[in-house]
């Protein structure tokens, strides 16, 4: 019995951080009705951020700034967490504003910098590699740079403007997806080595402490109540704030909410902000509480099963992401534990968790929360 | 005039294509050489191009610079000492990325465009298996410094190996389990999708249960697994006293971790996969998770026997004080046994060291070495191409591995 309530808890672990990635899912889907599919991928710069702002505040700070106390120590620990959220929802904002707003707007300013200058960046490693001379190198970056950037000008000002297909906003999520994990792959930026945060480094905890009785893993509570803290922050946010009510108008009809004067494009860039710090906060957490191992790939598999949790509880659904992902970590963790005793072998974790959701999509094919809309035509 | 602004940008754009074209041009022409320090599709006639695939990146990168790294510093020996009757050599190395597809079209590529006179790699016993056939059918010799699985050799009479094979290494695992552990009951943790971590457990649990312990539970986990705890705590339910974990370092840090946040305090025990230099990182740092655990190695580099101290102070004085593991030990060997097969072997009449009489000449000359000298000890090579060798074991102490003990085939 004893052992059973561990692997639940452990499941409900799991289950809380597919809730924090599937919200972001969720809440894109809400106002834009896209998939974004590049969601996992900011787990992945979140684990990153985590570890570089552990750097920052740990070991490049001189010792005498009173910052080098900082870690370890909870309020290290926090101010790392927020740091990771922080430049997550910073990058949830640039690829809104990169990728998938010239697909709405004519903008072509911050694609061309973003888009550009990563293009420049790496025509410029090649030059390297190549063994130009840094000069030419140089040269030869700040020309792609200036070419993608006319190009991108030239491309958007003569398009018309309107809501793209679905199967366009799909394929750029695709793509930027794809982008982020072979960027992070190049050695200069993250490299394909696999990385790990020292839990001890920033926080001295225990390992397990008894709650009413019962010896329970520290990383566990810490994960599920943080993300309990987080998702509350969110639920507040989205009722009671303005730009939380803007965000459901845009959600229930983006027209009507135009029509009523609220600035559509400042509410979805928003909406990308939250999700990404939402996932930038589950990459740290995970990466840093559970001494795991990342590489660039590593949000790829979290990405699908975090999606699968948001379509499971219905997506555009708030409330149903949160049951879907800690649906998803149960039945995973109650697979890996018993399923070997009743002849599913352990490794079948993930295939299980599909086949969840084929069988919900048969009897609810809008999920467990979702609602059926008629096609609006 | 938006007709000529448009052709304005347009020339700019292509100009930046040209620009593009032109550094992914410098790129292809660079080819990653050592040694004779020229391009093995150059001049052929004083150089012997030998073939090398590892992972370089991925998630087992480590083994690949360790083997790289000690084939390298065999070929500068060699090459300083005169190479091979006045050849020198150059090693063509290619990044596999540590994927098995990855694998099989490096090494196409390799024996199609560099004509290696042997192939050497690759340290993962399922990246070798997928490489094997291949060199095998090209009539090519690989000889793996370091894949234990059985497979690896059964290919084909091309395919060698200068290190000991799975079933050796899981009995000596298991006889160190019952022998010095004391240990009678056993869980394992596989890695199910590693065809080395499946051999591994198979011979442990044999001997182990031979010798009348008892494997107590067998849980898996999967190649892109990052949480553990589940399989842990139905682990941590059966009271083990030790609990072997044959994977790789990059999975093996993490689980120790998490089996003692969940308070499973027995010792691990493991395998050659452990051995990088990223295996007590992955684990928390010196003195954490895996402080007192062992596994089964090839050889120690802290054994005092002077061939090791001497290879070891060559190591550090090459790559910058850096200690060197077992696998570029192997690596060395393996360079050292090709080596010492083609000096068996008559020099070809045309001079072509790609040719398929030589390469068939080398084949038999790799196969019959006796009582070869090497860093990781004496290599003779058996009638199924495998080495014959101790294995010893190593015990996790602070940022060290320490030896323990010595078990003999």
């Amino acid at each position: 019995m004893h052992q059973l309530l561990e692997q639940l808890l452990i499941g409900v672990q799991i289950g809380s951080i597919y809730a924090l990635i599937a919200l972001g899912y969720t809440m894109v889907y809400g106002v834009l009705k896209l998939i974004n599919f590049a969601h996992g991928d900011v787990y992945m710069v979140g684990a990153y951020a985590g570890l570089g702002a552990a750097g920052v505040l740990g070991t490049w700070l001189p010792g005498h700034t009173p910052l080098h106390t900082l870690l370890p120590s909870p309020f290290g620990a926090i101010l790392v967490l927020l740091t990771a959220m922080l430049l997550c929802a910073l990058l949830g904002l640039i690829i809104e504003q990169a990728a998938y707003r010239p697909l709405r707007t004519r903008s072509w300013i911050v694609p061309s910098l973003v888009i550009g200058g990563a293009s420049g960046y790496v025509a410029y490693g090649i030059a390297l590699n190549g063994n130009r001379t840094p000069a030419s190198a140089i040269a030869i970056g700040v020309v792609v740079w200036l070419g993608i950037g006319a190009l991108l000008r030239t491309t958007q000002s003569r398009r018309t403007v309107g809501t793209p297909s679905r199967l366009t906003a799909l394929i750029t999520a695709i793509g930027v997806s794809l982008f982020l994990e072979n960027f992070g792959l190049l050695p200069q930026i993250f490299s394909s080595d696999q990385r790990f945060i020292q839990r001890s480094q920033i926080v001295t905890l225990p390992n397990r402490v008894s709650v009413l009785g019962a010896s329970v893993s520290v990383q566990t509570l810490l994960i599920f109540g943080l993300s309990l803290i987080l998702m509350a922050l969110l639920t507040y946010i989205v009722t009671y704030t303005r730009i939380g009510k803007a965000v459901r108008a845009v959600s229930f009809d983006a027209d009507a909410a135009a029509l009523m004067g609220i600035n559509t494009n400042t509410v979805i860039a928003f909406t990308f902000a939250l999700g990404a710090a939402l996932a930038g906060a589950a990459g740290v957490m995970v990466t840093g509480l559970t001494g795991t191992a990342f590489t660039p790939y590593v949000g790829v598999l979290m990405g699908l099963k975090a999606f699968v949790a948001a379509v499971l509880g219905g997506i555009g659904n708030i409330p149903g992401a949160v049951v879907g992902g800690l649906v998803m970590g149960l039945a995973e963790t109650l697979v890996v534990a018993y399923g070997p005793s009743v002849g599913i072998p352990s490794t079948y974790r993930d295939a299980v968790a599909f086949f969840l959701l084929i069988v919900i999509l048969l009897v609810r094919p809008a999920g467990l929360f979702g609602r059926l809309a008629p096609e609006k035509v | 005039m938006p007709i000529r602004c448009a052709s304005v940008r347009f020339f700019a754009c292509l100009c930046s294509a040209a620009a593009f074209a032109l550094a992914v041009g410098g790129c292809a022409n660079k080819t990653e050489t050592s040694g004779g320090g020229r391009t093995p599709s150059g001049d052929t006639s004083n150089t012997i191009t030998i073939g090398e695939y590892g992972s370089l990146t991925g998630d087992k990168s480590t083994f690949g610079h360790s083997t790289d790294n000690g084939v390298k510093l065999a070929i500068q020996a060699i090459n300083a000492a005169g190479g091979v009757s006045g050849h020198t050599l150059v090693v063509d190395v290619e990044d596999d990325a540590g994927t098995p597809d990855g694998a099989s079209s490096v090494v196409k590529k390799i024996i199609t465009s560099s004509k290696p006179t042997a192939v050497i790699g690759e340290v993962a016993s399922t990246l070798s298996i997928q490489a094997a056939p291949i060199c095998n059918a090209a009539k090519v010799p690989m000889i793996s410094p370091s894949s234990t699985n059985p497979k690896v050799t059964q290919t084909g009479p091309y395919v060698f190996r200068v290190c000991y094979i799975d079933p050796f290494q899981g009995t000596a695992a298991a006889k160190f389990a019952s022998g010095t552990l004391h240990a009678k009951k056993a869980a394992i943790l596989t890695d199910a999708a590693n065809d080395y971590s499946i051999g591994l457990t198979k011979f442990f649990t044999e001997s182990f249960t031979r010798g009348g312990g008892q494997v107590t539970i067998a849980q898996n986990y999967g190649k892109d697994d990052v949480d553990f705890t589940s399989q842990l705590t139905q682990i941590k339910a059966t009271n083990p006293d030790v609990l072997y974990v044959p994977g790789y370092y990059g999975q093996v840090g993490p689980i120790a971790k998490q089996a003692r946040a969940i308070g499973l305090n027995v010792p691990l025990l493991g395998g050659d996969g452990w051995d990088s230099p990223k295996l007590i990182e992955g684990a928390g740092g010196p003195g954490a998770a895996l402080e007192g655990s062992y596994f089964t190695n090839h050889s120690s580099m802290s054994d005092p026997k002077p061939t090791i101290q001497k290879f070891v102070s060559a190591y550090k004085t090459a790559y910058g004080g850096q200690q060197p593991d077992s696998l570029a030990a192997l690596g060395y060997d393996a360079v050292g046994v090709l080596v010492d097969a083609m000096k068996r072997t008559a020099a070809p009449a045309n001079g072509d060291y790609a040719s398929p009489e030589y390469r068939t000449k080398l084949r038999d000359a790799i196969a019959a070495t006796k009582s070869y000298q090497g860093i990781t000890g004496t290599i003779t090579i058996g009638p199924d191409r495998n080495a014959v060798k101790p294995a010893v074991v190593l015990q996790v102490h602070g940022s060290e591995y320490k030896y323990i003990t010595t078990v003999n085939p």
